[in-house]
């Protein structure tokens, strides 16, 4: 089996300003983000060899975003994956590139999810594949049916639990505060989270990302070409997806303490990127911070910390932007909100403007490798993928 | 010999103390409790759950009729027997009927068992009967209404109490009705009622009934009574000739309410909990008439006292104040509040294929066992969660399992007439792990590891479809 590492580059990358964006329409946003994307290449539309649209809730075939973008009658695909929709765009895209039947691709994922008119993701209407007569659980309620199974499982009161949690959102909120086009960039205190009304016991309205309009794309190329749309183009080390087969939901074996998928796709990516130490030589990750007991148990999936040892690892800022290794340098999910098909390429933005040297007050200091942890699904039956960039062709 | 093989109840959890109507309407109220049906809960639910307490030990092939009884089934066209019984599982080829109209149709599908069973057409009949009133709010009816349910087994083999005798009469009188049009019962002068309805009526078909019983008011140890009055109770009870106080029992108006249809079933069921070998039970049932029923207890009562049944006295033991009336309002949908945040349950809308498609998986919750590594699962996995067998499982019914809370939350995001929506998941005792909600519960009580049942419940009502599915609940 052959790896994708160092055949892939991004050579540019656009990301529009996430929130509630009234006055935008899905069109505004695709155009924003791919046009600045286009503008960072030095690239134009007509280069754009095959595209691939990422999307949920905002329009099921490619014609969606096709249409604003025009770029003529070229390959362009709409993938769904869940919340790793924006992830699953780029691998599209990127892989496209490494088999070498196209050198120049697009990704591009956005979401209109506040034209709904009401808070949370939009309901999954039944069909096909699914029953009527199920538990009514909505994305909250099951990342909280993690909470309680992470606090049972190392003995955590309520209480603890919650202040260890509540400590991840103080942090993806600072950095929310120096994040321009974050949805949140005001900070918060550790009091404000612990008396937030609940969402779903035991999490609390900041233990719980927002939901937002946004957009963000990419734009790929052929390793060896890279160096001549820019000088510091930044390279694909690992690319990997993971889908369990909801076995969380079927068996006793899984303790609602820990996503399978991230471990597996965790795994997967440090050896295609050639990892050993992860906690070591990653300078800087964004991972999917949906509710805060979702980074937590990340922290221990990904190897940033040893099992069990998060709480450690929280207590002594070892995450925190002048950590040892900086998590959602952006703000994460916290800050951006969710707009489901964006946050993958949302993620990757921010990675690609770390490892250039690029990201302002949150520049992680000599950055080499940056990870993106992008989830869908829910604990116990989830999708994970994990990208890992570098800005060395090595 | 046939007569009753077995019995059961269901009395909802919660309970209104009656002070609680009057205190928000400024009206003199009733002293007790009355019974509420959770706002998941009505007439079909609660019947399943007096059918599965009747049904504990017996041979489910065995049974070969269900009839309902309840003037508030779900549907006015769409048997509700024939869904208890695909929940149930008995055998298809049941006698399902409906039976409503009256007060006395709980005793009018008992009778109309102990008929079958005696003419030979059915060996084992189900009687279920349910109700859930509404009356108006600030009214009489209101206070004294109960929610509840009770199940017998009609048969002829290991009969606990025969039924020696049935006799009945009818009446064309005005006392309490609904038309097809009305939410909440109405009723008749209260005084017209008592002199030219109970008074007449109940003396008139009981001096009929022992006449024809050959039998006198002495003959009985017990005098079940079921008349929509309670203070009327007492006094006919005197009249007819029994001692109110060693003949008669007055628990449930106190304790659950006036449960319309199904009292007459769930005070024999309180009788039979308490009756010795050789008792003799009188059961009168008023309602557009009047039947009577002569029942003898045999010496098979002592093994039917099942220690798991919950019956009637120990399901009104177990309970939980409703705290306030605004609740009740809330669950009755009699008030319009502030709607959910999030898209209505319209969203929802289930469809015909789809839900029968899944009945016995889903209405009987069966799943499957892995035939390679005996992994029991729940939805029903053709290639198994365990070791990857493809298509070599046998059903298994989660139904009568034990089951521990894995793990929960408190969702306060779902539309749901009662937020906050506690959703769970169940590990099984011998395998298996089922996502589902909980019902019946105090936030605060909920722990990982507590000790769970499963209980029929309605998800929600969406364009004329009443979506029944399971629940859990702490153990009761």
């Amino acid at each position: 089996m052959k790896s994708i590492k160092d055949k892939v580059a991004i050579i540019g990358m656009g990301c529009v300003k996430f929130g509630e964006n009234w006055k935008q329409t899905i069109d505004d946003m695709i155009v924003d983000a791919v046009y600045e994307a286009y503008d960072d290449a030095g690239v134009g539309p007509d280069d754009i060899q095959a595209a691939w649209w990422g999307s949920v809730w905002s329009g099921e075939t490619a014609q969606i975003a096709a249409g604003p973008l025009k770029l003529g009658y070229i390959p362009f695909t709409h993938v769904e994956n869940a919340c790793a929709t924006g992830s699953e765009a780029l691998r599209g895209a990127c892989y496209a590139v490494a088999s070498g039947v196209v050198d120049i691709a697009l990704a591009v994922g956005a979401e209109k999810l506040k034209d709904t008119g009401f808070m949370g993701l939009p309901q999954v209407r039944p069909i096909a594949t699914w029953s009527y007569r199920v538990a009514s659980d909505t994305p909250p309620s099951e990342f909280a049916m993690m909470a309680t199974g992470y606090f049972a499982k190392h003995g955590l009161s309520v209480e603890e639990g919650k202040k260890l949690l509540a400590q991840i959102a103080v942090k993806n909120h600072h950095n929310g505060s120096l994040s321009p086009k974050a949805h949140f960039q005001r900070e918060i205190t550790l009091e404000m989270v612990m008396n937030a009304p609940i969402v779903a016991y035991p999490l609390g309205l900041f233990d719980c990302c927002g939901v937002s309009d946004g957009a963000a794309a990419a734009i790929v190329t052929r390793a060896d070409m890279a160096k001549k749309f820019r000088p510091d183009p930044i390279y694909i080390k690992a690319m990997t997806i993971c889908q369990g087969p909801r076995e969380g939901f079927l068996s006793q074996n899984y303790d609602f303490a820990h996503v399978e998928e991230t471990r597996r796709a965790a795994i997967a990516a440090y050896k295609e990127a050639g990892i050993q130490n992860p906690r070591e030589e990653i300078s800087c990750a964004e991972v999917h911070d949906c509710f805060t007991i979702t980074e937590l148990t990340i922290y221990e999936d990904m190897q940033f910390s040893n099992p069990g040892q998060a709480r450690d690892d929280i207590e002594v800022g070892t995450f925190t932007l002048n950590g040892k290794l900086p998590i959602n340098t952006d703000g994460g999910l916290k800050c951006f909100g969710h707009p489901v098909g964006a946050s993958g390429l949302r993620m990757m933005y921010e990675v690609y403007k770390q490892l250039q040297g690029k990201a302002d007050k949150r520049q992680v200091k000599d950055p080499r490798l940056g990870l993106t942890h992008n989830q869908g699904g829910a604990p116990g039956a989830a999708t994970v993928s994990v990208v890992i960039a570098g800005n060395d062709l090595h | 010999m046939v007569g009753i093989t077995s019995y059961g109840a269901y009395i909802p959890l919660y309970r209104l103390n009656r002070a609680e109507i009057g205190c928000a309407w400024d009206i003199p109220a009733a002293p007790g409790e009355k019974a509420v049906a959770n706002y998941d809960e009505d007439s079909l639910t609660m019947a399943v759950e007096a059918a599965r307490d009747c049904l504990k030990g017996i041979d489910l092939d065995s049974i070969d009729g269900l009839f309902f009884a309840s003037t508030t089934s779900p549907y006015k066209d769409k048997q509700t027997a024939a869904t208890i019984a695909m929940v149930l599982g008995v055998n298809r080829e049941s006698v399902t009927m409906d039976f409503g109209g009256s007060l006395r149709c709980g005793t009018n599908a008992l009778r109309a068992a102990v008929d079958a069973v005696r003419s030979g057409s059915a060996n084992n009949i189900l009687v279920v009967a349910s109700e859930m009133r509404l009356g108006y709010p600030a009214g009489a009816n209101e206070i004294g209404f109960g929610d509840g349910a009770a199940a017998v087994l009609v048969g002829s083999k290991a009969v606990i109490a025969e039924v020696e005798g049935s006799y009945s009469i009818y009446e064309e009188l005005q006392d309490f009705w609904r038309s097809d049009k009305d939410l909440f019962v109405r009723s008749a002068e209260d005084r017209f009622i008592v002199d030219e309805g109970y008074n007449k009526v109940i003396p008139t078909a009981v001096s009929g009934a022992l006449k024809t019983f050959n039998l006198t008011s002495k003959d009985f140890s017990t005098c079940v009574l079921y008349v929509p009055n309670r203070r009327q109770a007492g006094t006919l009870v005197k009249k007819l000739g029994f001692d109110p106080k060693t003949q008669s029992k007055d628990t449930l108006f106190a304790n659950v309410g006036d449960t319309g249809s199904a009292m007459p079933m769930m005070s024999l069921v309180e009788a039979l909990e308490e009756a010795i070998t050789g008792n003799r039970i009188m059961l009168v049932a008023y309602g557009n008439g009047c039947d009577v029923f002569s029942l003898r207890v045999t010496d098979v009562i002592e093994k039917a006292k099942v220690k798991d049944r919950k019956g009637v006295t120990r399901s009104i033991a177990s309970k939980k104040m409703l705290g306030n009336y605004n609740r009740y309002l809330r669950w009755r949908e009699l008030v319009t509040v502030q709607p959910p945040a999030r898209p209505a349950i319209e969203y929802r809308q289930p469809g015909p294929q789809a839900l029968w498609k899944e009945n016995e998986k889903e209405l009987r919750l069966r799943g499957t066992k892995c035939k390679n590594c005996g992994t029991p699962q729940y939805p029903p996995q053709r290639v198994c969660v365990n070791c990857r067998a493809k298509d070599n499982f046998e059903y298994y019914s989660f139904l009568d399992k034990k089951a521990k809370l894995f793990s929960f939350c408190h969702d306060h995001l779902m539309a749901t007439i009662d937020p906050p929506v506690t959703v769970t998941v169940l590990d099984f005792e011998g395998g298996g792990r089922m996502l589902i909600d909980m019902t019946d519960r105090d936030p605060a009580e909920c722990k990982v590891g507590m000790p769970i049942e499963l209980t029929f419940r309605k998800l929600y009502y969406v364009g004329g479809i009443y979506n029944y599915w399971w629940k859990c609940r702490p153990a009761r």
